[in-house]
């Protein structure tokens, strides 16, 4: 048992400076290079590129296969309908929803972070379930807090609402305690 | 003879039953052998049984549901079903200034609440771009590796408990109140402490703390001398979870898999060490990883994480800096009580602070920390308010329990039980 313990030095042999996401590293740099209409921004110290829908799907495959990001974590979508101030990024149209996804690579010991902007009236993202399998929960859960449709996950259900709910309770216009309620005597349902 | 593996007769029984010379059983046709062997009809292909564990079930830590189809007692395939505790605390935090939003997140993971308050208060900050004073983040590293030890404790004893070491269970609950008494002495709470805040910590710790962390080091140390003693190498034990529930490196990456079922399966990542934050990157710990992947090896991970925690809470009473606990800005941390009586700029503060809250810059980021389950996350967004655009946490038992996927079909029901319990879900933080 003794020897599960691994002295931390033989463990981490290269490490690189943690965040060490600057315009102008190499990941950003390959990204640029292939996709080049997107956008990049260094936001508190850490990249974060801004794509188009469309390119969506190839920005995750290029990213697991030729740059080495071994895990997605984490997709969510931020709703930005009444804010007072929104981060003002150059040459992003900003649309109503934001979704972004977080990928880790392991070896390379960094992140980067994708965002794409979606607009109300056609609320779909391609799903990156085929290529980091693990994000399936993030999704459905974006799918059923926002509405945001995934295409292509294999079952994109509610998860944490109930089935039989309606609406998407993160939207900023939902409102939190808006539930039909059929009173006594009042006959229909408030 | 067809090979049958999962439905049917396994290959070794069929070719005894063929080698009997007894006229009878040759006679027998092929579904009257199954039921001497079996005692009924083995299930047709198409006959398999759905059962539902939980969502009220002892070994499902809360309100987690557990679909299995079943074939006899094997699990075919298995399905989380999630939700039972959703309160919409990502909606809440939409409505709570900064100030207030620990309070809120600290009740997610309620095991490890300090790890919680740690990853939204470090998210915060970084919005702001504030430079912590070192007392401050020696605490809170002080403080996350009590969580760890809390988490890891009590995972010891339901774990025992899940797998019928019942005196386990004990053994856990006894060393976890000590701990939480500890944290009543140190934050005012035994849970939901909303201690560590943006800006830096609650208030300093108490007087004597130094001998009373040493001593709950040493209390929990003689605990650990227990579990061993009555677990590592009990028979029982071992027949239960060495080889159950296996995973590999692959299947946990694929999975979103993060902490110690990721460091299970051989791959040694820690954010503490790969990424630090805090004070990491000053103490002296080993990153725990073991090669099976199984049920076992994730108990054994988290016994040994307890002592490396134990380590870092020693240095941290050695080499705690005296300084300020917190950033002495009055637009982000609020003014000594005594000091309102006096000072109309800090009664201004005070009242400031906690009705409006501060406002942050707009911006977005992701701030991820090593909690006792894996990496927990918080993507933080701000239109320049005082309260947050989206606040969303990655809890990391949330996709963790994805991996049951991969570690439960093929296995027995009992089994199942063992994989969920080493998965160590908090369903507080699944559902958020």
């Amino acid at each position: 048992m003794p020897d599960d313990v691994i002295p931390s030095e033989e463990i981490h042999k290269e490490p690189e400076t943690p965040n060490a996401t600057h315009a102008e590293d190499e990941v950003v740099e390959a990204c640029r290079e292939r996709f080049p209409t997107a956008v990049f921004h260094d936001s508190h110290g850490q990249a974060v590129v801004y794509v188009d829908r469309g390119e969506w799907h190839g920005m995750a495959a290029f990213l697991r296969d030729e740059q080495r990001f071994t895990q997605c974590l984490d997709v969510t979508v931020v709703d930005h309908l009444g804010d007072e101030v929104r981060l003002a990024v150059e040459g992003v149209t900003p649309e109503r929803f934001e979704v972004v996804a977080n990928f880790l690579s392991h070896p390379r010991n960094r992140r980067i972070r994708t965002i794409c902007e979606v607009p109300l009236d056609d609320p779909t993202v391609p799903s990156i379930t085929d290529l980091y399998p693990g994000i399936s929960f993030g999704e459905r859960e974006s799918y059923d807090l926002f509405g945001i449709t995934f295409d292509g996950h294999p079952e994109l259900t509610r998860i944490l609402m109930p089935d039989d709910w309606v609406g998407h309770p993160l939207r900023k216009d939902d409102a939190p305690a808006r539930v039909p309620v059929a009173f006594k005597g009042t006959g229909t349902p408030r | 003879m067809t090979e049958r593996t999962v439905t049917g007769l396994p290959p070794a029984e069929s070719a005894r039953l063929e080698r009997q010379t007894d006229e009878g059983a040759q006679e027998m046709r092929h579904v009257e052998r199954e039921m001497v062997l079996t005692g009924g009809l083995w299930p047709e292909d198409d006959q398999t049984m759905i059962v539902n564990m939980g969502p009220q079930h002892p070994s499902t830590h809360g309100v987690l549901r557990v679909m299995m189809e079943l074939d006899g007692e094997t699990v075919l395939r298995v399905k989380p079903v999630i939700g039972y505790l959703h309160t919409g605390m990502e909606k809440t935090g939409e409505e709570l200034t900064y100030v207030q939003g620990g309070t809120n997140v600290t009740r997610m993971d309620y095991l490890a609440p300090l790890s919680n308050e740690t990853v939204f208060a470090l998210a915060v900050e970084r919005l702001l771009d504030l430079e912590l004073p070192p007392r401050a983040t020696w605490m809170r590293t002080l403080l996350c590796e009590i969580s760890r030890l809390e988490s890891h404790l009590l995972f010891q004893a339901t774990n025992g408990m899940d797998i019928g070491a019942l005196s386990m269970m004990i053994y856990g609950w006894r060393e976890r109140e000590e701990v939480l008494r500890y944290k009543e002495t140190v934050t005012g709470l035994r849970m939901n402490h909303n201690f560590i805040r943006p800006g830096g910590v609650a208030a300093d710790m108490p007087d004597g703390w130094e001998q009373a962390t040493l001593d709950l080091c040493d209390l929990v140390e003689k605990g650990m001398r227990d579990y061993e003693d009555l677990l590592s190498e009990n028979p029982i034990w071992l027949e239960r979870l060495v080889g159950v529930g296996p995973i590999t490196t692959d299947q946990a990456l694929a999975l979103g898999a993060s902490g110690p079922i990721l460091r299970s399966t051989g791959f040694a990542w820690d954010l503490r060490k790969a990424q630090p934050y805090l004070a990491y990157d000053e103490v002296d710990f080993d990153v725990i990883y073991t090669q099976n992947g199984d049920c076992y090896d994730r108990y054994l991970i988290r016994l040994h994480e307890i002592r490396e925690s134990l380590k870092i809470i020693r240095q941290c009473v050695e080499r705690m800096p005296a300084g300020d606990y917190r950033i002495q800005d009055r637009k982000i941390t609020p003014p000594p009580r005594a000091r309102i009586d006096e000072s109309m700029e800090a009664l201004i503060h005070h009242f400031k602070l906690f009705t409006e809250g501060f406002r942050v810059p707009a911006g977005e980021t992701y701030v991820a920390i090593e909690s006792p389950r894996g990496e927990i996350g918080c993507y933080l967004a701000s239109d320049g308010t005082g309260k947050p655009v989206r606040m969303h946490i990655r809890g990391p038992s949330f996709y963790n329990l994805q991996t049951m996927d991969a570690m439960v079909p093929g296995s027995m029901v009992a089994d199942a039980v063992a994989i969920i319990s080493s998965i160590d879900p908090v369903m507080g933080e699944v559902d958020r």
